[in-house]
């Protein structure tokens, strides 16, 4: 910010150059009540410039009552508004003024719009801080009061959100009526407030004292935990794990345990899987002890649970529960009771379960060690290697890094092949997309006579796949095998057989041909490429179908830095030239492309030296600028 | 309240006042919002047209009640399915209110796919002052320009607005035939003939199939959904009800997917009465819950019946329409008004109830009482502030005065849309293109 505060830019300017510096700012005043809304928007986001021109007294006298009333507007532009007047502090004077920023975002903080609101509280959160304790009492909390006993529920579900912020900062009165305002909003009449109210119970209960938490939380938490609205229950499994963790142990059993106890056995399985969701959070509130007595068998519960939405909720959590038991006696418990539940899964009915136990089942044997991995777990994996549904194998498969680790691969690899073979020959081509993505690290980890004994055909029939993002993705994959396995066992392995399809019948063969050369001429390094692409390659710029000769001057741009430079200018220049004046606009067109690409590199680099030399002489900078 | 309504003083409005209507202006739904202050219908050109009641006034008590139009505006336009080669109509099929949340009033409207949330607020005030531009919109030059000016917002006549909020597009194959908005004011629910549908209010790329009737093989198909709704205070529970004159009740607590349901609802038929027509005539054409939750009403072709939701195997009371239609089911069968779909409603208090009927009548029954009572909504029958007669049809016999013998009722007048005021004895018919609002009589 340039002069003093108070001092406005128009009244220095309006002396010298007005209408240069003026103008700008008008025109964005205008453009606040455009048609247009990326217009309106446009000055929105440039507030503080307008700001900043007007001073901050007639930011606080005209600007701010303007926007106070600006809210018919479009939802993006009410967004815009309320993040600006959050950092909008110092534009009207300072915190001595930053009271007077209230009036719009309160108004702001009542429409119907979600994200508008949200990015009210979240400004006035903001500035609360920048309050002093006395403006806050003043200013601030009768701002609270007024939106918490609004007559419209969008006024008092905003309000949940500002308690917290002012509560650590008011007289001991002022706290007692904000108790009192949350009491009330908690059990208010719609359940869209009691649902605000809900999900910032937690974040209320972190700013209250300890006794407070006890005698005032404790009775909402059970109240909103067994409201008649599931939506409202759900929340309040939220706000377990915050008051779980504030409260003593002792405490924890009397006050927080029926009611989650009661939340993992609700009747309505959106709240049990809200409590599968929140389990590992539950867990490291509760503590060890009261997960061993309760949690388990809670978990074990939800893993079993009628819908299958909890079982896949549960399953997803079973390694982070598994790994945050506690030591002494995680491996008996998992042992006795987590692992036979797992086991049911395996064949749970419903693929969506299934796949999630996949993603995760795989990280349980380094948990459980080498002899019970070996035991009990590589028969479920054997199991879900094998299962009808495409996504729980994959998940096992992409997975495999965590049992290379304690077991190594080679015990799962007599059924890993027909599951990969299964699933590389899939229907459907987005799991054979899948599949190819986990083959540069399944020939790390298989290594590489595996590799070119069982699985290098199935890599080069992806790329005469008919869909083209298999190609695609197989000519990618084949550059990352390179990249693994080096040049040498490029050349004897793949590159012969990539060659070899330079004759296939089908043009979009020959062109797969051009686009692994792309690919691969980094990782096989100059001779290969010089030696045995680029002859290939050449000879392909007289096929017959013009795709493929463009593609071959397009190959030839990638693959020319590559290429020795003999064999530029004597074997690539005069069939790029030849394809220059193809009867093809498109051949033509990536031919000159081509030539301009790999050619004109030099010629470029001196007239950038030419450049360097006049820049010294000539003064390139005009006097105006340097106007301060 | 109490419930005199066969001396009920009319109050009634007469809304396009056409000599002549359109197909574009028939009206296919009409609802009230939560208070009764407002009153909202659609049309088959996908008009939205909402009323407001007049506030009360010292000078004129009596204008208290009389609705006036508040806002209009075009909710859906005709559209074309190039997938499918379809015609999607703009027809509203329902309206539903959300329940207020701040100034603006907010609406659900759906024709056959697409169902769209209205916001209807309220602008009076207007900036003032350009810095480029002058009062009267001329452009200033740029160098006259010396200092800045802020607009400044200026008190102006009322304007009412209605913007498009959301639009809920792509969820149904088949055609909408409800929405429904659940307690939780968060989601609701849409049905279209073989599938319902779980919306959230503020999100319009997904939704939640919970219900889904499809047989894999369509040759199989016995039965469609015809209607449903949400539970009034039971965010977990909702009805549907099917072309077989079956009700089912599902709990959404149970499982995500409600293809099972926990309560199922159906008279057994009896054998006496079978014919061609029993299976068309016994499709449900409406549902409804009663106000407290306790009850549910169906309306079939024939008769209006209430189910305590306790008691599945029979209704607890069934009221007849117009039974005189029993004998002229086959000339109804041909001229395809077998297949209208009447509406029914509750009062504000659950003791009477409303149903539509041809000839422009429409029919009451009070629950305590037993006694019924059959209206006509017509303009040359009523005069504002005048007393609906009660209507007789005569069946059989001799006819006597002020009775209507079946064979002329006119079957193209037909009531099939009404609502009930939630809170007071007010209440708007639908008939064809004009729309009669009738009040309780006022002291």
């Amino acid at each position: 910010m340039r002069g003093r505060a108070g001092n406005s830019v128009e009244a220095e300017m309006a002396g010298a150059e007005g209408e240069d510096s003026l103008y700008p700012i008008a025109v964005l005043i205008d453009e606040l009540r455009n048609e247009d809304v990326q217009l309106r928007l446009n000055s929105i986001k440039k507030l503080s410039t307008i700001a900043l021109a007007l001073g901050v007294e007639r930011t606080r006298t005209e600007l701010i009552p303007f926007l106070t009333d600006t809210i018919y507007d479009e939802d993006e532009v009410l967004l815009a508004l309320a993040e600006q007047l959050g950092n909008f502090t110092m534009l009207v004077g300072g915190p001595e003024y930053v009271h007077c920023l209230l009036p719009p975002l309160e108004s702001l903080a009542t429409v119907e719009e979600t994200v508008v609101r949200d990015k009210a509280v979240e400004s006035l959160r903001k500035i609360s801080q920048e309050h002093s304790p006395v403006d806050l009492e003043v200013h601030f909390e009768p701002l609270v009061k007024r939106l918490a006993s609004g007559d419209w529920f969008t006024s008092r579900t905003s309000a949940c959100g500002l308690f917290s912020v002012c509560y650590p900062r008011v007289s001991n009165t002022v706290k007692a009526e904000i108790r009192q305002h949350f009491r009330t909003l908690c059990s208010d009449e719609t359940p869209m407030v009691r649902r605000a109210a809900a999900s910032k119970l937690g974040e209320f209960a972190k700013v209250l004292e300890l006794d407070y938490v006890k005698s005032d939380i404790i009775p909402l938490f059970t109240a909103l935990a067994s409201d008649e609205q599931d939506s409202v229950r759900l929340l309040a499994v939220e706000a377990c794990v915050s008051i779980a963790t504030l409260l003593p142990q002792e405490d924890l059993e009397t006050l927080v345990m029926s009611t989650l106890r009661q939340a993992a056995e609700d009747k309505s399985w959106r709240v049990r899987y809200m409590v599968a969701d929140k389990f590992s959070e539950l867990q490291k509130a509760v503590g060890p002890e009261i997960t061993k007595n309760d949690l388990v068998p809670a978990f074990q519960n939800l893993l079993k649970d009628c819908e299958a939405e909890v079982r896949a909720a549960a399953a997803n959590k079973v390694k982070e529960f598994c790994e945050n038991l506690p030591e002494d006696s995680r491996e008996t418990l998992i042992m006795s009771h987590v692992l036979p539940c797992v086991k049911e899964l395996v064949s749970d009915t419903n693929q969506h379960v299934k796949s999630a136990l996949a993603s995760v089942i795989m990280g349980l044997s380094t948990i459980l060690g080498k002899d019970n991995t070996v035991e009990h777990l590589l028969p479920l994996f054997l199991v879900q290697l094998k299962d009808e549904c495409p996504e729980v194998r994959l998940n096992i498969i992409s997975n495999l890094d965590c049992v290379n680790e304690v077991i190594g691969i080679r015990q799962l690899s007599q059924s890993l092949l027909p599951a990969i073979v299964e699933l590389a020959e899939d229907a459907k081509w987005r799991v054979r997309l899948a599949i190819i993505e986990y083959m540069p690290l399944l020939a790390g980890q298989l290594g590489v006579e595996f590799f070119d004994e069982k699985l290098n055909s199935l890599c080069m029939a992806w790329l005469v796949d008919h869909v083209y993002a298999i190609r695609e993705a197989a000519t990618c994959n084949l550059m990352k095998l390179v990249e693994k396995f080096g040049a040498e066992w490029a050349q004897n392995t793949i590159v012969p057989k990539v060659l070899g399809m330079s004759n296939d019948p089908n043009y979009l063969h020959r062109m797969t041909t051009l686009f692994c050369i792309k690919a691969l001429s980094e990782a096989c390094g100059q001779e290969i490429t010089t030696k045995h692409m680029l002859p290939v390659v050449l000879k392909m710029s007289n096929d017959q179908v013009a795709n493929v000769r463009f593609n071959v001057a397009k190959c030839l741009q990638k693959i020319g830095p590559v290429i020795d430079s003999n064999a530029l200018q004597a074997e690539v220049k005069p069939v790029l030239e030849k394809l220059a004046t193809d009867q093809d606009m498109d051949v033509k067109y990536f031919a000159q492309e081509a030539i301009s690409g790999i050619f004109s590199l030099p010629l470029f680099r001196v007239f950038l030296l030419d450049f360097t030399f006049t820049l010294n002489f000539v003064p390139m900078m005009s006097r105006n600028e340097y106007r301060f | 309240m109490e419930e005199e309504i066969d001396n009920r003083k009319i109050n009634n409005s007469f809304l396009r006042d056409h000599n002549y209507a359109t197909e574009a202006d028939i009206i296919s739904t009409v609802e009230f919002n939560s208070t009764g202050e407002l009153l909202a219908t659609g049309d088959k050109g996908g008009r939205v047209v909402v009323f407001q009641r007049e506030q009360e006034s010292k000078n004129q008590p009596h204008r208290r009640g009389e609705y006036n139009v508040y806002s209009t505006f075009q909710s859906h336009e005709p559209e074309f399915d190039y997938l499918k080669s379809l015609e999607i109509e703009e027809k509203i099929n329902k309206i539903r209110w959300l329940p207020q949340q701040n100034a603006a009033y907010f609406l659900l409207s759906t024709n056959d796919k697409t169902v769209k949330l209205w916001k209807i607020s309220e602008r009076d005030k207007r900036p003032e002052g350009y810095n480029l531009k002058d009062e009267d919109g001329r452009i200033r030059d740029p160098s006259t320009i010396t200092s800045l000016r802020v607009p400044v917002l200026r008190p102006m006549d009322l304007m009412v607005e209605a913007t498009p909020r959301r639009v809920f597009s792509n969820g149904h194959t088949y055609h909408i035939n409800s929405i429904s908005v659940n307690s939780d004011y968060e989601t609701y629910m849409s049905t279209d003939d073989l599938r319902i549908n779980l919306w959230h209010l503020e999100i319009t790329n997904r939704s939640f199939n919970i219900v889904d009737i499809k047989p894999a093989n369509m040759e199989e198909l016995t039965e469609v959904i015809t209607a449903a709704e949400f539970h009034p205070h039971q965010c977990n529970t909702f009805v549907y009800s099917s072309s077989k004159g079956s009700i089912r009740l599902c709990d959404m607590r149970a499982a995500a997917l409600c293809d099972n349901h926990s309560k199922f609802f159906e008279e057994p038929e009896d054998p006496s009465n079978r014919s061609f027509f029993s299976e068309i005539i016994s499709s449900i054409s409406d549902v409804k819950f009663s106000h407290s939750g306790r009850y549910l009403m169906t309306r079939d072709y024939l008769t209006v019946k209430v189910w305590d939701l306790n008691m599945e195997s029979k209704p607890l009371e069934t009221y007849q329409v117009h039974d005189y239609l029993r004998s002229k089911l086959c000339s109804l069968y041909e001229n395809d008004c077998i297949f209208d779909k009447f509406e029914c409603v509750w009062n504000g208090s659950d003791s009477v109830i409303m149903t539509g009927s041809y000839n422009n009548f429409f029919r009451m029954f009070d629950r305590n009482t037993k006694r019924d009572v059959t209206l006509e909504a017509s303009r040359e029958n009523s005069k504002p502030r005048a007393i609906l007669k009660p209507r007789k049809v005569c069946v059989g016999g001799k006819r006597r005065k002020d009775e209507i013998s079946v064979d002329s009722l006119d079957f193209s007048k037909k009531i099939l849309h009404t609502t009930w005021h939630p809170s007071e004895n007010i209440i708007a018919v639908a008939a064809t293109n004009n729309l009669y609002i009738f009040q309780d009589k006022v002291n």
